[in-house]
């Protein structure tokens, strides 16, 4: 007790102050701490969403599907405040495409019966550029976006090579100039079980296969990604094998119902959603839709497919859309719309049965998952 | 109010930062694409952030000889609890859209369900003994043993985690790694034998 020193009696704060300052000290701590917590939790949670801000995709020559009806259902109109506001003003009239022009447009029925419009409401487009699932550029799905921002497509080229007679290289353009581009409202269903409804603009896959002729030995078709980790960071981890390779049967590669996107809501698609080109096949999961494409190739043998090659027993080479067969750890039979409160139930194929359930007459889903 | 009963006062307030942002992006529409399955992750990762945080507090008093710790232990595994009651709340509403009979089915048939639903009903009886008045009820040694479930049920969380992870099981080992180290150091001591000399 003798160390203790001596204190002046002049420099000991009176109790009155103390307690003042002790008061105050604790409700700067609580403020500073509590500051510090909401600043963690809103870094590790930011709620910042990006807009669509791709250029219009050649707005002048783009049928636009929904407005044919009373040109009163412009998705853009229905989807989002976040487009650009020049892509309300186009129709196809006028167009330099006379291909498309001079035969007459298809009515929304006979589009309706071949599936390349459904009637649910489009997913604004502030959904789906914000929620992808790319894990070329991150796992996180809320994070693809500002992770793909800076993701250069100038002067992209992807080859089409294996069983054809005209095996050759395609920019955007040579590709956009196979045959007009078309809009498709696409229902797309996510294997996690989440779903978006997407006004696709692309060509059909079979358009681009007749071009470069298929040889008849050729019974599938094979996809690959751009393999980059410098462009595409994600691909520095072995969360899967790189690069992304998908696959499908030639009949299902040329249904009319494939597509190779190039643009969503009639501008360009933006990098987290597979710039410059990707797959859409609707009746099948999403992680069918193999993005960023730089090859296609056709096969005599069934191609490795990169979920599959993940996990054999969760993901098959058909991934076809079907509530009846549950992923192994989880259910399939509903699925979260989003922007929709609650679930809706999963349809087979999709929806999309009428149009491809015949591809599959008398083949066990359960067993071809 | 002394030091330590405002320090843990500053632990209780900041639990429930995360739940009032949470709830106040909610309420804004700023969830995202999928708020349901947004807030999911969220309270299911604050349950487990809060349950490792209650068990480095018997580790921290160790390394640092302040016996405050102590009293933020309950204040973290009680938020734990309420976390993970908000998870189980938000999966059966918004996931199952409120329907028993298919959140049963979907439990008895997932392997995950069944551990994280073990995880929190192992949960419920620390719970209810968190209080003074049932410590002093159960007894101090009883309440003990009973409250070292806590290492059962943060290992089942854990492995929860993994399980739902479609490929990236990056963040799931991160916790991983804590626990074991969390879980180590306890064997450690337990097994050092100038540590514990009442045991022979």
């Amino acid at each position: 007790m003798q160390d203790i020193p001596k204190i002046d009696e002049s420099e000991i704060t009176p109790p009155q102050m103390y307690f003042n300052r002790r008061r105050l000290m604790r409700a700067g701590g609580t403020v500073v701490s509590v500051a510090a917590t909401a600043s963690l939790y809103r870094a590790l949670n930011p709620t910042k969403l990006v807009s669509l801000d791709s250029k219009p995709l050649l707005p002048a020559n783009v049928p636009n599907v929904t407005g044919q009806s009373a040109g009163a259902t412009n998705p853009d109109a229905n989807g989002t405040s976040t487009t650009t506001g020049d892509t309300s003003t186009t129709q196809s009239a006028g167009s330099s495409t006379d291909a498309a022009a001079s035969s007459t447009p298809p009515t929304p029925d006979e589009l309706r019966a071949k599936g390349f419009l459904v009637d649910d409401s489009m997913t604004p487009a502030r959904y789906i550029v914000n929620y992808n699932n790319f894990y070329e550029f991150t796992t996180s799905k809320e994070g693809v976006a500002s992770a793909a921002a800076g993701f250069k497509t100038d002067g992209w080229q992807f080859k089409v090579s294996g069983l054809v007679n005209k095996p050759q290289s395609f920019t955007i353009d040579q590709l956009h100039a196979l045959s007009p581009l078309q809009e498709r409202v696409y229902r797309m269903r996510c294997v996690e079980g989440w779903s978006m409804v997407i006004p696709w603009i692309g060509i059909q896959l079979s358009h681009l296969l007749d071009a470069v002729e298929p040889q008849a030995g050729a019974r599938y078709v094979a996809f690959e990604t751009l393999l980059d980790p410098e462009r595409m960071p994600g691909q520095l981890n072995p969360i899967l094998k790189w690069p992304y390779v998908e696959g499908l049967r030639i009949d299902e590669a040329m249904h009319p119902l494939t597509i190779l996107a190039t643009g969503l809501y009639r501008q360009l698609l933006p990098p987290q959603d597979g710039a410059p080109v990707r797959l859409v096949v609707p009746w099948k999961y999403g992680f069918k839709g193999i993005k960023s494409i730089v090859g296609i190739t056709l096969t005599a043998q069934e191609p490795p497919t990169s979920w599959n090659l993940f996990a054999p027993n969760e993901y098959g080479f058909y991934a076809n859309v079907n509530p009846d067969v549950d992923h192994p750890r989880w259910s399939q039979a509903t699925e979260q719309r989003i922007g929709e409160v609650g679930r809706r139930k999963t349809l087979l194929f999709n929806g999309y049965d009428q149009q491809v359930g015949e591809l599959y007459a008398g083949m066990d889903l359960r067993k071809n998952y | 109010m002394n030091q330590v009963q405002f320090y843990r006062w500053l632990v209780i307030i900041n639990c429930a930062v995360p739940l009032v942002l949470l709830s106040w992006d909610a309420w804004r529409g700023q969830l995202g694409a999928n708020p349901a399955s947004d807030a999911l992750h969220v309270t299911g990762m604050l349950s487990l952030v809060c349950l490792l945080l209650s068990l480095t507090i018997t580790p921290l008093r160790w390394w640092t000889g302040w016996g405050g710790w102590i009293s933020f232990r309950r204040a973290l595994g009680v938020y734990a609890f309420v976390y993970a009651v908000i998870h189980l709340g938000i999966y059966v509403v918004f996931d199952r859209a409120l329907s028993l009979s298919s959140t049963l089915m979907e439990i008895s048939s997932r392997r995950f369900l069944q551990i994280g639903g073990l995880s929190l009903l192992l949960m419920v009886p620390l719970a209810v003994t968190s209080t003074n008045a049932m410590l002093r009820k159960v007894g101090a040694k009883r309440w003990k043993q009973l409250h070292r479930l806590a290492y059962v049920i943060a290992i089942l969380a854990v492995m929860h985690y993994y399980m739902l992870v479609k490929s990236d099981v990056r963040q799931p080992l991160v916790f991983a790694g804590l626990l074991t180290g969390l879980l180590a150091v306890r064997v450690h001591r337990a097994y050092a034998p100038t540590r514990t000399p009442q045991r022979v």
